[in-house]
């Protein structure tokens, strides 16, 4: 039984579209990714809290679902919209249909939207509030739900996603580190357990002390959903433990320490999304295609007042891809190296973080 | 880093003759290779044989050779032009061929080697060095051994495990492998397969049957930036070729872990093969364990560079161009944004599905099997929003009279071996509801696509069930559009016509958007995208009200539409860029350069049927249209067209219906005292036997309206005609069949010429080598004619004026003539077609003169007293055409040429004397004309008369001679060694061939059956390689090219230096 479904915009405009996945009501910012597979882990990745996630690639669902894929345990994404949803998924590893999958997750999906046509209007007008409702409503009460949500970058996100207590991940080994957990995704701890450290999760809310305590070699700062300006207190450890130790950061990291060490922060238009981005290494000339799932950017031109430096730029925009400190051991960057999902070019960021630890741990004992 | 400094000129091969596997792709590959280098200051000289090719134009390139592709002659091209670099990766394999080929002969001493590097192409085209270099990099291919006997055969299968695939080394049609499951049925295959192989050898394969088949389009940089342009699944599984599969892009199936998995394999190759530019590669994909095998990389541009550049709109070849100079992806720009850079992945938003073209309507005895060896000639692409849109659009696109997926009758052995049928057999079944699982097994075809279909039958249920007020339905019509459903269609379902169905559409308003290719779904503002229609939402599509003219293209590419067509569609488009005059440009061939986005102002990439055409004219609404390029195709659509109001520009539609209609074309004809052959119109076969006994046999039997002499046949006697009206019937329904008086004997005349309503210019007059009732695309042809009188050309130039004149023609004409020597030579017309023919390329490189421009300029009112032309007679040089054949590709056929059209492709040869012309003509055609050695004759009786003079001049020539005993017996003066048939028993003919014996063969068929000796000779001579000819005419003209070829060393000279 196909359900009729609304897609309601903050400019007024209303589509309808056939339901899928949950039958409720959700809102957030809508934004476009253009990556073509991986909406497993694009769902599950905690940095689309609050927003409603629309895919440009027309086909979605064709490889079901598996839990093999998820970045974190559940959907994070307020809703899902798509052109057309596969109801037969092929694939050896799927458990369920990705409209299963929302329903289990109390997720709205909408399909039959003309999703190209939405991407142009975002492009255009930029991110913008939305609802979507897999449930009947009429158009007045979806827009004053629409009307009562509050902006994104009003919103405190990151308490939502991190953890609540400090999580083991992987017990000690020589070198440790802790993640920060601004809305962190699983493969960015896989790939640090993947380099033999231990690693331990803790939430955004943890002090410098709480961590020295821990006796870790590095820290590193996760991606993670919303406004980097609305996490300050992350500014507070991050200046702190940055005196002792190494710390790496990405995407929603990078931005809490570039405003940490002074730089300024903008909301970009309709950022970053998706598999194809291409960052470009200043200094072997080298160009990356990365994945990328941001709203907010440095804004380069305040780099130059601050201690930070630039070392890699997007080529398509020239905003900030990587910075790192010139004198403390700090190196972040943007974009998300740790896949999942998207082009695994970019791995060797790992290696450089634990080297740094390493190197760093050497010359002080 | 910018580019290499010290690269200044480079010499671009291109990749010859256009045969199946390689086809117009590389004249688009190799035409922006040239624009790409030319942007950079680069100076450049092309090499191809193939005059039907934008690349071969003067304008494209600074220097350009229509010469033979071999080392030898290209060496003297490197030699003359002083070049500094080849590129060799935009030709094809015969570019990368020649390349090594170059390296062997040491002709690349202080030449450097852009795109891939010599080791490079040894690496991947080696099986052994492959399996090594695979080896080392720790990827996974799939084993195989070579073995001699039963024995090793066992130690290989050891080492491979169950199931293998078994070929024999070498032989007739492949034929004698098979896959083993377990050691009974090895050694069975085995053993037959030793016993068939001319060399005693089987190859041993690990299987991977039906595994998906997947493939990546890679790019690098010497900075070792890596990018995938496009992955591509195959719908058909791993043992079809994927030139034989359908394909769709991106990949549907892949996970993201699939997809990066084999993603990082991809770059890990290119980056070990040191490739500067762009790379194909294969790989199969377990559909369970997902476990992956490299299956193949070409170190190249590729037909699937070609798919993937128009799927995406990332031109992989005018990119691979630049980075070969040394530049790096992101000092490129991405045409089609401009603002971004080329160092990027493309984003689609889309669904591309490419669906093959097969030939087998013209080989009849071919069982139409698909396997790894690629029959297709051509493809179409379509793009829509899901997959039954793009399905659906692609079928549409193939040009096969057929609108949808339509039932037909079919058997669980087709549904398991697929043939050129097997997405209407899929269809049917899964109509008669059969299991989706059941025929996924079957097939090996992924639920996943067979759903889609399955999706599509639903829909039509859903269709019939509703009946016609479904039409009424705003809401349900458009989700219907949006299936791909044509009008059509639609009708078929509803028993409408599809003119009701079209009116309650646009009734409701349901008409398409456009949709953009513009590399990146949306994320950037594009400045050269292209177009799909699709009806995702209303239009609001904003067109501009400058001047503008539609071109419509030729559609897939097939046996009689070749690439000429496309040639002509490009001409105009640019002629029409000439006059200041948008062009929009209607096509669905992904291969072709019309479908380059810089090439007319708006592209759309749509099927060519009436209502896809109409729709686009609808929303452009351009000042005319013109259809005399795109071959049958356009005209096809001429009358819908104009009866939908649409202006056809240049020679009305009248004319063209008055030519194809036979009755009005005599009365034309009388009225102006042309003669044509006796002939009658049948509907019958009485009307058909009564026709012929009246005209007397034999008689030359075709449909009316075909193009490329499909179904076209000779007949002798009743009994033949008979038979060939039942099959006659089966191809066109609709329209009579023509019984023409055969003219045997008679040389073949061909005409292009220019008409402006006021004058006319006769471009040129080719003479065909092969005698009346071989098709005139498949006979090899001269200009200037070399043994017509005076008299006989200004009878041709005059029938010429008039007809053109009388037709109302504006813009190309081609005629046919025959000449009979009867006992006076006497001036027949054949055909005329107010359209541009096949020999437009050949006639504008062979006289210097671009007549498809001038015809396109004529259309837009220029006259012919505006330009400078020349006359054809007045040339210094001689130009010989000749087809290629394929022969070697199809099974089971025959190489006799007929009134059917085979050939896929022409060469042209080009220098001081026919002789030279035609002997480079023929080494182009890879018919490699010996200078000493055996030649082997053997012809009909009826050519026995001719075959003296023929053999006394061979000798002459020093050859040493063989002939069956009948044939030996027509020359008694000459020398010649008798030798058996092969029904005659060893040692005989086959023998001598096998052992290489045989230099060069004259055989002429002696009948129609192709079971005989003949077939088996000249199938023989095909799989050898051994050059041959079918005809009496070809042996003479084989002779005087020896003759004129031993006399000296080949030269070389550039069209630019012949235009002086």
């Amino acid at each position: 039984m196909i359900r009729t479904a609304k897609l309601a915009l903050e400019d007024g405009t209303i589509l309808e579209g056939e339901g899928f996945g949950a039958e409720t009501i959700k809102a957030g910012e809508i934004v476009f990714s253009t990556s073509m597979t991986g909406y497993v882990a694009a769902l599950t990745d905690p940095s689309f809290k609050g927003q409603i996630l629309m895919s440009t690639y027309p086909l979605e669902g064709n490889y079901g679902v598996s839990s093999d894929w998820y970045q974190s345990e559940d959907i994070k994404a307020e809703a899902y919209v798509v052109r057309q949803v596969c109801n037969e998924p092929c694939h050896p590893k799927s458990e369920k249909t990705l409209s299963e999958f929302l329903e289990e997750n109390d997720v709205p999906g909408i399909s039959g939207i003309d999703t190209r046509a939405l991407t142009l209007k975002i492009r255009e007008l930029g991110s913008m509030k939305a609802v979507v409702a897999n449930a009947d409503i009429s158009d007045e009460e979806l827009l004053k739900i629409l009307e009562e949500q509050p902006r994104l970058e009003d919103m405190n996100l990151v308490e939502k996603v991190t953890v609540k207590e400090p999580k083991v991940l992987q017990e000690r080994k020589e070198y440790n580190v802790a993640v920060l957990d601004c809305g962190v995704k699983k493969n960015i701890t896989d790939h640090l357990i993947a380099q033999g450290v231990g690693v331990t999760l803790v939430p955004a809310t943890t002090s410098a002390q709480e961590i020295f305590d821990m006796d870790v070699d590095g820290v590193l700062v996760s991606s993670g959903p919303g406004n980097p300006e609305n996490v300050e207190i992350i500014q507070d450890t991050i200046k702190e433990v940055s005196q002792k130790m190494p710390i790496a950061g990405i995407c929603l990291g990078q931005q809490i320490i570039a405003l940490t060490f002074g730089a300024k922060i903008f909301k970009m238009k309709f950022g970053h999304r998706g598999s194809n981005q291409p960052v470009k290494d200043l200094k072997t000339g080298r160009v990356y295609m990365t994945s990328q799932n941001h709203s907010f950017s440095i804004d380069e031109n305040t780099i130059d007042d601050t201690d930070l430096e630039i070392t890699q730029i997007n080529l398509n925009d020239g905003t900030p891809e990587a910075i790192k400190h010139k004198t403390l051991p700090i190196s972040c960057i943007q974009y998300h190296p740790e896949a999942g999902p998207g082009p695994h070019d970019s791995k060797v960021f790992f290696d450089n973080f634990v080297n740094t630890i390493k190197e760093y741990k050497g010359n002080k004992g | 880093m910018p580019k290499d400094e010290n690269i200044k000129k480079v010499l671009i091969i291109g990749s010859g003759p256009i045969q199946i596997g390689q086809a117009a792709e590389f004249d688009y590959s190799g035409s922006q290779a040239c624009k790409s280098l030319r942007e950079e200051n680069i100076e450049t000289v092309l090499v191809n044989s193939n005059p039907a090719t934008i690349q071969t134009d003067i304008e494209t390139a600074d220097k350009v050779y229509v010469e033979p592709l071999t080392a030898e002659i290209v060496a003297k091209i490197i030699e003359k032009e002083q070049v500094d670099a080849i590129l060799p990766t935009m030709g094809g394999q015969t570019g990368l061929n020649i390349a090594v080929d170059l390296d062997k002969i040491g002709a690349l001493d202080g030449i450097k080697v852009l795109g891939s590097p010599i080791q490079t192409i040894k690496d991947v085209e080696d099986r052994d060095l492959f399996a090594e270099f695979m080896d080392r990099l720790n990827e996974p291919i799939p084993k195989c051994h070579a073995v001699n006997s039963l024995e090793e055969a066992f130690e290989a299968v050891e080492d491979i495990g169950y199931p293998v695939i078994v070929r024999p080394g070498f032989t007739l049609g492949g034929t004698g492998g098979g896959i083993a499951n377990n050691k009974k049925e090895f050694e069975e295959i085995v053993i037959h397969g030793l016993d068939m192989s001319f060399n005693d050898q089987v190859l041993i394969d690990e299987s991977v049957l039906g595994w998906q088949e997947i493939e990546y389009e890679v790019m690098r940089d010497k900075n070792d930036s890596c990018i995938i342009v496009c992955n591509m699944e195959n719908v058909d599984a791993m043992g079809i070729h994927t030139g034989e599969s359908i394909v769709v892009a991106p990949t549907q199936t892949l996970s993201d872990e699939d997809n990066q998995k084999l993603r990082n394999a991809s770059i890990k190759i290119i980056k070990a093969l040191g490739i500067q530019g762009g790379c194909n590669i294969q790989f199969a994909l377990h559909p369970e364990t997902r476990e992956y095998k490299v299956i193949e990389v070409n170190p190249r541009v590729s037909r699937s560079s070609a798919l993937a550049s128009k799927a995406t709109g990332y031109s992989i070849a005018k990119v691979s161009s630049k980075i070969a100079l040394g530049m790096t992806l992101d000092e490129i720009r991405n045409d089609i944004t401009k603002e971004t850079p080329a160092s990027f992945e493309p984003a689609v938003d889309y669904v591309i599905a490419k669906v093959p073209r097969w030939p087998f309507d013209k080989f009849k005895t071919s069982s139409g099997e698909l396997g790894v060896q690629m029959q297709s000639t051509g493809e179409v692409m379509s793009i829509g929003r899901t997959i039954e849109e793009s399905l659906q659009k692609a079928i549409r696109s193939l040009d096969i009279d057929q609108d949808a997926f339509e039932y037909v009758e079919y058997t669980d052995y087709y549904l398991e071996h697929a043939t050129d049928q097997r997405l209407f057999y899929v269809y049917s079944a899964i109509k008669d509801g059969r299991d989706i699982q059941e025929l996924a097994d079957i097939t090996k075809i992924s639920p996943f696509f067979l759903n889609k279909i399955k999706s599509i039958v639903d829909c039509e249920e859903e269709i019939q069930k509703q009946g016609v007020d479904i039409l009424k339905d705003p809401k349900m019509f458009r989700k219907i559009k949006q299936f791909g459903f044509s009008d059509k269609r639609l009708g078929q379902l509803l028993d409408l016509t599809e003119d009701e169905v079209s009116k309650a559409r646009h009734d409701l308003n349901i008409i398409p958007e456009y949709k953009m290719v513009d590399t990146c779904a949306a994320e950037f503002e594009a400045k050269t995208p292209y177009y799909y229609g699709t009806y995702d939402s209303p239009s609001d599509m904003k067109t501009s009200d400058n001047k503008k003219i539609a071109v419509l293209g030729a559609g897939p590419i097939r046996i009689g539409q070749g690439i000429e067509f496309d040639y002509c569609c490009v001409h105009a488009a640019l002629a029409l860029k000439d006059e200041n005059v948008e062009t929009i440009l209607i096509n669905n061939n992904p291969e072709t350069v019309s479908t380059d986005y810089d090439i007319s102002d708006r592209l759309y990439f749509e099927p060519l049927t009436k209502e896809d055409v109409l729709a686009v004219l609808e929303q452009e609404k351009p000042d005319g249209v013109i259809v005399q390029f795109g071959g049958q195709t356009s005209i096809n659509l001429a009358e819908s067209l104009n009866n939908a109001g649409v202006k056809i520009l240049g020679t009305p539609f009248e004319s063209i219906d008055m030519v194809e209609d036979r009755e009005q074309f005599t009365e034309v004809l009388n009225e102006l005292g042309i003669p044509q052959a006796d002939y009658g119109i049948a509907n019958s076969f009485d009307e058909a036997r009564d026709a012929a006994h009246s005209i007397g046999f034999p008689v030359l039997v075709r449909p009316s309206y075909v193009l490329g002499g499909r179904a076209m046949e000779i007949v002798y006697d009743d009994s033949e005609l008979e038979e060939y009206m039942k099959e006659a019937v089966k191809v066109s329904k609709e329209h009579p069949i023509l019984v023409d008086k055969f003219l045997e004997d008679s040389i073949e005349l061909d005409v292009d010429a220019l008409c402006d309503g006021e004058d006319v210019y006769v471009c040129g007059i080719m003479e065909h080598i092969e005698e009346a009732g071989i098709h005139s695309g498949d006979s090899a042809c001269v200009i200037p004619p070399q043994s017509v009188s005076q008299e006989i050309i200004d009878q041709v130039e005059e029938y010429t004026k008039k007809l053109a004149l009388r037709l109302g023609v504006i813009g190309l004409i081609n005629i046919q003539y025959a000449i009979k020597v009867d006992p006076e030579p006497k001036l027949y017309i054949i055909e005329a077609n107010p359209r541009a023919s096949r020999t437009v390329p050949f006639v504008s490189k062979s006289i210097g003169i671009p007549i498809a421009k001038i015809a396109s300029k004529i259309m837009l009112g220029s006259k012919l007293s505006d330009f400078d032309l020349v006359n054809y007679a007045d040339i210094k040089h001689v130009a010989v055409k000749e087809s290629v054949f394929p022969f070697l590709k199809i099974p089971d056929s025959d190489s006799v040429l007929g009134p059917e059209m085979k050939s896929t492709g022409e060469t042209m040869g080009i220098d001081k004397n026919f002789g030279l012309a035609y002997y480079k003509s023929q080494l182009s055609a890879s018919n490699n004309l010996p200078t000493e050695g055996k030649i082997f004759l053997s012809v009909r009786d009826l050519d026995k008369p001719k075959i003296a003079p023929i053999a006394k001049k061979a000798k002459e020539l020093g050859f040493d001679l063989i002939a069956t005993k009948g044939t030996a017996e027509a020359a008694p003066d000459v020398d010649i060694e008798v030798i058996r048939k092969v029904s005659q028993g060893s040692p005989n003919i086959r023998d001598a061939m096998l052992n290489g014996e045989v230099a060069f063969l004259i055989n002429t068929p002696s009948g129609k059956q192709s079971a005989d000796d003949g077939y088996i000779i000249r199938r023989l001579a095909v799989e050898l390689g051994i050059p041959y000819v079918t005809t009496i005419a070809a042996a003479n003209a084989v002779l005087k090219a020896i003759e004129e070829a031993s006399n000296g060393e080949l030269t070389v000279k550039s069209l630019n230096e012949y235009a002086e």
